[in-house]
């Protein structure tokens, strides 16, 4: 399994054409406290860039774009009764939604989790 | 990811090229961990362990908070009772010594300039202005005082609150005075010593908690800071909790809940303009306010509930049967009731307790009813209370 994260912040952990998506430690320490956590509809399609979730915390609410293109399966539902799982385990319990990748290739301009730190440190 | 709603007031940049200017707390804030961000021109702590913690914190013992940004002004000279009155809707004829009282910088429109509370020193009188309007407030205070009249703008005093069910005990062992700081009763203040260094404390404060207000000179500031919170009962608190805190209470924060196009009686702010004022009248935007009063507004500020845990922030339509009626001025989760609230401005006949509402937060319509405020009953220490 590999887990590549953007500059918006977002990481996706991929393992084929399988991929779960969450938001990275960082953000959620720039958030806050997270009060509530929009999810895309199983079965909905997303296209990488767009919205597809909406995090609120107590500050502010934030999107949360697609890394990737591809098909929602699963969206977190623990997350519907416990969205503090953002904030207390942000890249495991606290992922927001399983997808299946349409395009592999779309990987290709993410970071990995060194690039990423090196990114987010300069911030 | 990214931020598309903030934190009421943090958008509210001063437009000084110097950027942001520091308080005199702003080492301590940094050294306690606080997270600073640009608030009415100033370097403010947002956090320190968390917004809901500290929100939490200041309802059930004791919360710190540093307004040191806010305006405070010393008003004084003879005729400046009478030169004030002109200035602003008060009737000082009943503000007796120490107590601060509630009212509106007006323009000749009836619109809101600022709110600020009034208080009758021996000398003059102290006011207390918000900070993102301070330089405007000054501005038209000095245009509507005469020459004989001098105010004073006190930068070197530092503003903090002690807000919370736990502040009097938290706070009565540090000073001395004529009096005890628990016989100060909600709205009353008086001269204390706070360690050894002069302090006026006045029971009062904007999160519908029981509390106090301590001005202090700046040089002592981070020294008495440390003397409060060292006090077992008390934690810094910041600007992010202190916004749910108000919201809870049902407390209109200036810029937001009311502006210069917003009049006193639709914000339901008409206790800020004293009853023999309203009909004496004498007073900027008296004409307007008096038809307002025998009139009616078309609006009113009305607190919502919101089903559902998405909150609806600042600049969310307001909607009834598919139709647009108003506007959310302030909202967001709130942590004691564990649920999305909102202040928002609608027609006077949509104002009832129990009307249904929706709110369109990004194209997701919200269920909403309105509900009377505070949304969390106040905890004031009121004169003749238990």
């Amino acid at each position: 399994m590999t887990r590549y994260f953007t500059k918006d912040h977002e990481w996706i952990a991929v393992e084929g054409s399988e991929a779960t998506v969450g938001i990275s430690d960082y953000a959620q320490s720039q958030l806050g406290d997270i009060t509530f956590v929009e999810l895309p509809g199983e079965g909905s399609e997303v296209s990488k860039g767009d919205s597809a979730s909406v995090v609120d915390s107590v500050k502010a609410a934030s999107d949360v774009y697609a890394p990737v293109s591809g098909k929602v399966t699963v969206a977190n539902a623990a997350l519907e009764d416990q969205p503090e799982l953002v904030n207390s385990d942000p890249e495991g319990e606290g992922w927001l939604w399983k997808m299946t990748l349409s395009d592999t290739a779309e990987l290709d301009g993410l970071m990995d989790e060194a690039a990423y730190q090196a990114f987010v440190a300069e911030l | 990811m990214s931020d598309t709603y903030e934190i009421h007031g943090c958008e509210e940049v001063d437009t000084a090229p110097a950027g942001p200017l520091t308080l005199p707390l702003d080492q301590w804030h940094r050294a306690r961990g606080g997270r600073m961000v640009d608030f009415a021109g100033y370097w403010m702590p947002v956090q320190f362990e968390g917004i809901i913690a500290e929100h939490l914190w200041t309802r059930e013992s004791a919360g710190f908070f540093d307004v040191s940004h806010m305006g405070q002004l010393y008003v004084s000279g003879e005729g400046a009772e009478a030169a004030l009155e002109a200035a602003l809707p008060i009737d000082l004829s009943t503000l007796t010594l120490g107590g601060p009282r509630y009212s509106l910088l007006l323009n000749e429109d009836g619109g809101i300039l600022d709110d600020l509370m009034v208080t009758r020193w021996s000398t003059g009188f102290y006011l207390v202005i918000n900070g993102a309007t301070k330089w405007d407030d000054i501005a038209t205070l000095r245009e509507r005082l005469p020459d004989a009249i001098t105010l004073n703008h006190l930068e070197d005093s530092a503003l903090f609150a002690l807000q919370g069910p736990k502040a009097c005990e938290a706070l009565e062992p540090l000073v001395t005075g004529e009096q005890p700081l628990s016989a100060l009763t909600f709205m009353r203040g008086a001269a204390f010593k706070l360690g050894d260094i002069d302090a006026w404390i006045s029971r009062s404060g904007y999160t519908g908690e029981d509390g106090f207000e301590i001005s202090v000179p700046a040089e002592n500031a981070a020294e008495l800071a440390d003397l409060i919170c060292a006090q077992p009962q008390v934690k810094p608190i910041g600007l992010g909790a202190r916004d749910s805190l108000r919201l809870e209470a049902g407390l209109p924060l200036y810029g937001h809940d009311m502006t210069d196009t917003v009049d006193p009686v639709s914000a339901d702010l008409l206790f800020g303009i004293n009853k023999r004022r309203r009909s004496e009248g004498g007073f900027p935007g008296a004409d307007v306010i008096k038809q307002l009063i025998a009139n009616g507004a078309a609006t009113r500020r009305v607190g919502l509930a919101i089903e559902g845990r998405m909150a609806a922030r600042e600049g969310a339509k307001v909607l009834s049967r598919d139709t647009e009626v108003g506007t959310v001025t302030s909202g967001g989760f709130s942590p004691s009731l564990e649920r999305p609230i909102a202040m928002a401005y609608v027609p006077v006949a949509l104002a009832g307790p129990g009307t249904p509402l929706t709110i369109d937060v990004r194209g997701r319509k919200l269920a909403a009813s309105v509900v009377p405020m505070p949304f969390v009953p106040h905890r004031y220490h009121r004169k003749g209370a238990a």
